[in-house]
C-alpha cells in the first residue's frame, strides 16, 4: 500500500484513502491529500527529472512553488497533457499518470547525458557564441541545419500536447476592497481583521490548502489552540463572513492600478472532472487595496555537486514530513547557514530520521538551536563546508571540509541518503516588484524586502522580512485594519515557534578544488553553475541583467526563485561589489507558468470574434455559396452552380452582371448619418471633395485623406437634405472611419453644429446591376421616378421599394447602370426575395465578393487597402480630380503639398496587360528587366490581378514609379516559374468612356 | 489595466477606451511651412513623468477627454475635458489621492 517512508501518523493526509497512479509507467500508491512529490518520496523515489542542459540527473529541490528540478507531464487523456507542472504541487488523483521529461531512454539511464562530457562547450553565452559564428560553412547553413536541431533534441523541457484542447477555461472579474494573497498566518491575520472591519475581502493562495507554513509546523500552537485547529477556525469564520476564498489560485501578475490576476485551478486535482466543468478560472481582480502575504523562499546553499537526487531544501524536508508523514531520507546530512534547519533537523530526528551531522557555515551560529541540536545529541560542524557529494542517481554521502578564509581542511567522509541544505530565506518580493514598488536592501538580513509601495499595497510577514508566526499574525492584522481604515488591534498569543532564527548566506562556499571540474548550481533549471557566473563577468558582463541574460540564470520557467539571490551575490563578488550596488534583475509576470487556455477563456473557436451576417445571409446558405471573412462579416465569395468552380462560377457572374444584371448584398458598407446645420461644413473639411453645391438628391464620390495626406478611406456620400448626408464608407473602415469624424467633430471642430450616427447595421444594401437593372427594380418601387432623365447616375431618392421606407441610389461600382436600394435590415431579406423574383426570370445571377472585385477591376475603380497602403496619396491614384483645392483647409491639405508627395516617381496607379496570358500574383514585384540579378530596385508592385471574362485576359492593377509616364512600356513581374512581360496601360480596361454607366 | 476616470462617466476600466495619443497638439494652419507641418505631423516628446493624453471612452460614452499621467507609475492624476485648461501643477492631487476629475459638475460617482 502507501510507502515504506510513510510516518506512523501525523501530517495532513488521509490515510485512509489510497490513491492510485503511475509515474513513467510504474503503478503506486499514494493517499489523498498528497502532492505526486511526496507520494513518490513516501516509495524512497528522488530521482525524477533530467536537467535541461547537461542532463543531470534530479530530484525534489523544494516542497512548492519554487521547485526548478521535479517537473512532470501529467496525462489525463491523449488530448489533457500539461507538461512543466511542478510535482510539488500536483495533486494525486485516482489513475494520475506522470511521466518524466527531457530524458532518453528513461530516467536512469540518459543518453542525453554525454552533453555533461561536452559542458566545456555550454558555457555561459553558448547560444550568443554559436550564433555568432559564420551562418554558412562550405554551404551549408550550419546554425539552421547543424546547430538548432541538434540543440533542440538535446535541451528541453515537456513536450506540448498534439491535440486540441478540449476543455474549457472560465474568466470572471473581481471586485473587493482588500485582495489578500496568501493565506499562512499573516494572510488569513489581513483576512480576519479585513473583513471585521466591514470590508468585502478576497483571499487567494496558491496552495490545495490554506494555512501556509502553519500547515507544516504542528507543533505551533496560536492564542492556546493547535495551528491545524486555528487555521479550520479561521477559515470557517471567513467563510460565514462572506469572504471569497480561492485556494488553488495563482496571483500570477500585479499590474496597473491595483489590477491583479489570479489564476484559479478548479478540476485537475478531481479523480472525475465534472462534465462540462471549467478546468481553470482566470480572475480579474481590481482591488482597492492589496496585501501582499507570500512569504519566503529558502535558498539553496552554491557547492559541488549540489543538484544530486536527495539533496533538498531543509524546509521541504520539514513539510514533506509534517504536512504529508513522508520521511524523505533515513540518514540525512544538514548543511545550514540558518537556525530554522536545525529545528527540521530535530523534528526529522524525533520522526526516526537519523542526522548524520549539521554542518554550519558559519563560525558561530546563534547558540538556542545549536544547544538545543547537540543536547539532543546531534553531531554538528561549525565553519564547516560541502566540498563534494557522492553518488549521482542518488546522493550516497558528502565530504565535509573546516573553512580556512578561501582554503578548506579537515577532509572527513560522511555517508548519508538525504542531504538538506539552508541557506536563509528570501522574502518572495515577486508580486511587490511587479507592482512596480522598489525595493530595499535590509544589510541585517541580507536580503531585498519592500521599500515604498507604488500602489494602494501593502506587505505583510515573511515576505516583508518579517521572521517568526507571531510577527506575522500581528502586522497582517494591523494591514487588515489599515486596508480600511477602522479597527482595534487583535492579540495573537504563539508557542512553539522560534522567532529568534537568524542567518544567511549568499553566494558559492569554497571548495578548493580546480574549478573546471566542479559543478556549483545556482540555477538548477537552466543550469546554471556559479562558474558561468564568474566567466559572465571575466568575458566584460557588468549589468546584472546582462549577466542574466547572457547566463540565462533566472530565466526559466521558475524565474529563478530559488537562484536569483545567490547569483546576484556570486556576480557582485566577482566584480567586488556590494549586493546592493549590483541591484536585483526586474521580476516579470507571470509568478508561476499560466496555461494559453486560461488567458484565452472563452475567446476560441466560435466564439473567438463575433460573427456579422448580413440580412440576406440564409438565403445565400440556401442557394449554395461560398462565403469569406472581410473583417467579422460573413459576405457571400461567389455563388457555384452545380460542378462549378470558383473560377467558372465568377466568369458567369461577371459576364451575366455585364449582359443583363446581378443582384450584390452591399449591407455590409460602413453608413453614417451626418446630420446638422454645419454638416457640409464638416464634410468638406474631412474629405477632399467640395459637398456645398452638392444638391439634395445627388451623390458624390469621397475620398478622405488622414493628416498625412494618405488616402485612408473613400465612399459615396449622398446628400438627401441642406442638413443631412448619407455617407458610405469601406466595408473594413466603417469603425475607423467613425471614430476619425468624432476625433475632428469632440476635438478640432467643435464649433460645427453636426451629429454622427452609426447606421452600418440600420440598412441593408441591395445592388441591382447591369443593363437590365431598372427593369428589376421598376416594378418595386414606389413614389420615386427612376427614368434615366429623372434620376441619374449619382443620385439618391426617398421613397418605397415593395412598400418599404427605401433610400433609393443610383450608383455603380461595376460600371453598369446601377442601383442600390437600402431599406431597414429587418426588411432585408423579404426585399431582396423581390427584387430575386424579378431577376430570376430575366436571366440575372446573384453575384459575391469575388466577382464585384473582378467587375470594379476592369473599370479600374480602387480598393481602399488593396491599391492603397496607408502610403497612397490622392494624386497616385490618378484622382487629382477629387482634391477640391479651393477650399481653405481639409484633413490631409497640406500634406499634400510635403515635398516627397510631389516628386513624380511617385508609385502611380496603372493598369498592366499581360502578354502571355498568365494572372500575375498579387503583391508581386515589378522590374524593368527580364532577369533582374538580386538587389534589382524593384520599381512598383501588383495590387490587384484577375482574368477578365469581359476582356477574356488576364488584367491587373499595380502601382509603378512614375507610371503615368510610362504607357505602352514593357515591364517585368519575376513570380515562381520565371518572368512574366507586362505592358503598363491605363488602369480603365472596360468601358473608358463610362457610356455604359448612363444607360 | 488602467482604471480611467472618464469626466462624464466616472471611473471605468481601460478596456472601454481607445488611446488618443498626445493631448494639447495644436493643428498648424494649412499656410504653415514645411518645418512646422512636419513637427505637427511626427515630433512628440516621450516624456518620463506627467504626461498629458487624449482618451476616447469609446465602449461608453463616446466621448473625447484629456488626462495626465505619470508615465513612470502609471498613475493617473486628473482627466479633464476637451476645452478645459491642462491643470497646473499645483492643482493636481497629491500622492495617494484620488486624481482629480474635470470641472466635476457632470461626474456621477
Amino acid at each position: 500500500m502507501s510507502g515504506r517512508f510513510r510516518t506512523a501518523q501525523g501530517g495532513r493526509v488521509d490515510r485512509a484513502t489510497p490513491v492510485r497512479f503511475t509515474f513513467d509507467g510504474e503503478p503506486y500508491v499514494g493517499l489523498r491529500g498528497d502532492t505526486l512529490a511526496s507520494a513518490l518520496l513516501s516509495h524512497g523515489v528522488h530521482l525524477v527529472g533530467r536537467s535541461f542542459k547537461y542532463h543531470r540527473p534530479r530530484g525534489f529541490l523544494s516542497a512548492g512553488a519554487e521547485e526548478p528540478n521535479a517537473l512532470v507531464s501529467v496525462a489525463r487523456d491523449a488530448a489533457r497533457v500539461t507538461p512543466n507542472l511542478r510535482m510539488t504541487q500536483v495533486e494525486l488523483y485516482e489513475g494520475l499518470s506522470g511521466t518524466s521529461q527531457n530524458r532518453w531512454p528513461r530516467l536512469g539511464v540518459d543518453i542525453g547525458a554525454i552533453n555533461s562530457l561536452f559542458s566545456p562547450m555550454f558555457v555561459a553565452g553558448f547560444y550568443y557564441k554559436t550564433f555568432m559564428g559564420p551562418r554558412f560553412i562550405g554551404g551549408a547553413k550550419v546554425w539552421a541545419e547543424v546547430f538548432e536541431p541538434l540543440i533542440r533534441r538535446a535541451a528541453g523541457l515537456g513536450e506540448p500536447p498534439r491535440l486540441p484542447d478540449p476543455d474549457r477555461y472560465d474568466h470572471r472579474f473581481g471586485h473587493c476592497d482588500v485582495l489578500v494573497v496568501g493565506a499562512g498566518p499573516a494572510g488569513l491575520a489581513v483576512a480576519l481583521s479585513a473583513v471585521r472591519a466591514g470590508s468585502r475581502v478576497i483571499l487567494c493562495d496558491e496552495n490545495s490548502e490554506m494555512g501556509g507554513s502553519l500547515l507544516a509546523a504542528p507543533a505551533t500552537s496560536i492564542n492556546g489552540r493547535p495551528s491545524a485547529a486555528w487555521i479550520a477556525s479561521a477559515l470557517d469564520e471567513l467563510a460565514a463572513a462572506g469572504v471569497t476564498l480561492l485556494p488553488r489560485t495563482q496571483a500570477f501578475g500585479y499590474y496597473n492600478h491595483n489590477f491583479v490576476g489570479l489564476c484559479q485551478r478548479l478540476t485537475d486535482h478531481l479523480d472525475v472532472a465534472p462534465v462540462g466543468a471549467p478546468r481553470e478560472r482566470m480572475w480579474q481582480v481590481r482591488a482597492g487595496h492589496v496585501v501582499l502575504a507570500t512569504g519566503a523562499t529558502e535558498r539553496p546553499l552554491v557547492f559541488p555537486d549540489n543538484d544530486r537526487p536527495g539533496i533538498m531544501l531543509a524546509d521541504a524536508a520539514r513539510a514533506f514530513l509534517n504536512r504529508y508523514g513522508v520521511r524523505p531520507g533515513t540518514r540525512a546530512v544538514v548543511i545550514a547557514a540558518h537556525d530554522s534547519a536545525y529545528r527540521t533537523a530535530i523534528e526529522l530526528a524525533a520522526a526516526g530520521v537519523a542526522i548524520a551531522r549539521i554542518v554550519d557555515v558559519r563560525a558561530h551560529p546563534g547558540s538556542a538551536p545549536v544547544d538545543l541540536a547537540r543536547a539532543q545529541g546531534i553531531p554538528i560542524s561549525v565553519g564547516s563546508t560541502i566540498i563534494d557529494v557522492r553518488g549521482a542517481l542518488r546522493v550516497r554521502g558528502v565530504t565535509v571540509a573546516q573553512v580556512a578564509g578561501e582554503h578548506v581542511i579537515d577532509f572527513e567522509q560522511i555517508p548519508c541518503d538525504l542531504l538538506l541544505m539552508s541557506g536563509g530565506w528570501t522574502p518572495a518580493v515577486h508580486l511587490f516588484s511587479q507592482s512596480r514598488g522598489k525595493l530595499r536592501f535590509d544589510e541585517a538580513t541580507q536580503t531585498f524586502v519592500p521599500g515604498k509601495p507604488a500602489q494602494a499595497q501593502s506587505s505583510v510577514g515573511a515576505c516583508n522580512g518579517v521572521w517568526g508566526i507571531a510577527a506575522a499574525l500581528e502586522q497582517g492584522d494591523a494591514a487588515g485594519h489599515a486596508a480600511n481604515g477602522s479597527g482595534a488591534a487583535r492579540r495573537y498569543a504563539v508557542e512553539g515557534d522560534d522567532a529568534d532564527d537568524r542567518g544567511g548566506f549568499l553566494g558559492a562556499l569554497p571548495h578548493g578544488r580546480a574549478a573546471s571540474r566542479v559543478k556549483a548550481f545556482v540555477d538548477f533549471q537552466n543550469d546554471v553553475t556559479a562558474k558561468d557566473i564568474r566567466l559572465a563577468v571575466r568575458e566584460g558582463f557588468r549589468s546584472i541583467e546582462h549577466v542574466k541574460r547572457y547566463t540565462t540564470s533566472g530565466m526559466a520557467t521558475d524565474q529563478g526563485k530559488t537562484s536569483n539571490m545567490n547569483a546576484l551575490a556570486i556576480a557582485a563578488a566577482a566584480q567586488g561589489k556590494s549586493v546592493p550596488e549590483v541591484g536585483l534583475t526586474t521580476f516579470r509576470q507571470p509568478y508561476t507558468p499560466v496555461t494559453f487556455g486560461a488567458f484565452a477563456g472563452f475567446s476560441r473557436g466560435d466564439l473567438f470574434d463575433p460573427i456579422r451576417e448580413t440580412p440576406t445571409h440564409a438565403w445565400a446558405v440556401r442557394k449554395g455559396a461560398r462565403f469569406e471573412d472581410v473583417g467579422l462579416w460573413k459576405r457571400a465569395h461567389y455563388f457555384p452552380d452545380s460542378g462549378e468552380d470558383m473560377h467558372a462560377a465568377v466568369a458567369r457572374e461577371c459576364r451575366v452582371a455585364r449582359a443583363v444584371a446581378g443582384v450584390f448584398d452591399g449591407s455590409t458598407l460602413g453608413k453614417i448619418e451626418v446630420v446638422g446645420p454645419d454638416a457640409a461644413e464638416f464634410l468638406n473639411r474631412l474629405y477632399t471633395n467640395s459637398w456645398s453645391k452638392l444638391e439634395p438628391g445627388r451623390c458624390r464620390y469621397g475620398l478622405m485623406l488622414t493628416e498625412s495626406g494618405f488616402v485612408m478611406d473613400d465612399g459615396v456620400v449622398g446628400r438627401l437634405a441642406p442638413d443631412r448626408f448619407h455617407v458610405t464608407t469601406t466595408t473594413g473602415g466603417a469603425a475607423r472611419v467613425l471614430g476619425h469624424m468624432e476625433d475632428y467633430s469632440q476635438t478640432e471642430f467643435p464649433e460645427l453644429k453636426v451629429w454622427l450616427t452609426s447606421t452600418t447595421d440600420q440598412w441593408a444594401v441591395i445592388a441591382v446591376q447591369g443593363p437590365r437593372a431598372r427593369d428589376i427594380i421598376a416594378p418595386l418601387v414606389e413614389g420615386i421616378d427612376i427614368s434615366a432623365a429623372a434620376l441619374p447616375h449619382m443620385s439618391v431618392r426617398e421613397g418605397l421599394v415593395c412598400g418599404v421606407p427605401t433610400r433609393l441610389f443610383r450608383v455603380s461600382f461595376t460600371g453598369e447602370l446601377g442601383f442600390e436600394i437600402n431599406v431597414p435590415a429587418d426588411y432585408g431579406r423579404a426585399v431582396w426575395e423581390a427584387v430575386w423574383a424579378q431577376a430570376e426570370p430575366l436571366g440575372a445571377v446573384p453575384y459575391g465578393t469575388e466577382a464585384m472585385h473582378v467587375l470594379r477591376a476592369e473599370k479600374g475603380y480602387i480598393i481602399v487597402g488593396q491599391e492603397t497602403d496607408g502610403t497612397v496619396t490622392p494624386d497616385d491614384l490618378g484622382m487629382g480630380w477629387a482634391l477640391a483645392k479651393s477650399k481653405p483647409d481639409f484633413v490631409g491639405k497640406r500634406s499634400l503639398d510635403r515635398p516627397d508627395l510631389v516628386v513624380p516617381s511617385r508609385k502611380q496607379l496603372v493598369g498592366l496587360s499581360t502578354e502571355a496570358g498568365r494572372v500575375l500574383e498579387e503583391g508581386a514585384q515589378i522590374v524593368p528587366i527580364a532577369d533582374p540579378p538580386r538587389g534589382t530596385h524593384a520599381i512598383g508592385h501588383v495590387t490587384s490581378a484577375y482574368w477578365s471574362p469581359t476582356l477574356r485576359r488576364p488584367i491587373a492593377l499595380a502601382l509603378v514609379e512614375g507610371g503615368r509616364s510610362r504607357m505602352g512600356e514593357t515591364l517585368y513581374v519575376p513570380m515562381p516559374g520565371g518572368s512574366t512581360a507586362v505592358k503598363v496601360t491605363s488602369p480603365v480596361f472596360y468601358d473608358p468612356q463610362g457610356a455604359r454607366l448612363n444607360g | 489595466m488602467l482604471l480611467i476616470p472618464c469626466p462624464f462617466c466616472g471611473l471605468r476600466p481601460e478596456l472601454e477606451f481607445r488611446y488618443g495619443g498626445h493631448a494639447h497638439i495644436r493643428r498648424e494652419p494649412a499656410s504653415s511651412d514645411d518645418q512646422a507641418w512636419a513637427e505637427f505631423l511626427f515630433v512628440r516628446d516621450n516624456p518620463k513623468g506627467i504626461m498629458a493624453e487624449r482618451w476616447r471612452h469609446v465602449s461608453g460614452c463616446g466621448r473625447f477627454f484629456n488626462g495626465l499621467r505619470d508615465t513612470i507609475s502609471d498613475r493617473i492624476l486628473a482627466t479633464y475635458k476637451i476645452g478645459e485648461p491642462r491643470p497646473d501643477p499645483g492643482e493636481l492631487p497629491p500622492e495617494g489621492e484620488a486624481p482629480r476629475i474635470g470641472a466635476g459638475d457632470e461626474v456621477r460617482p
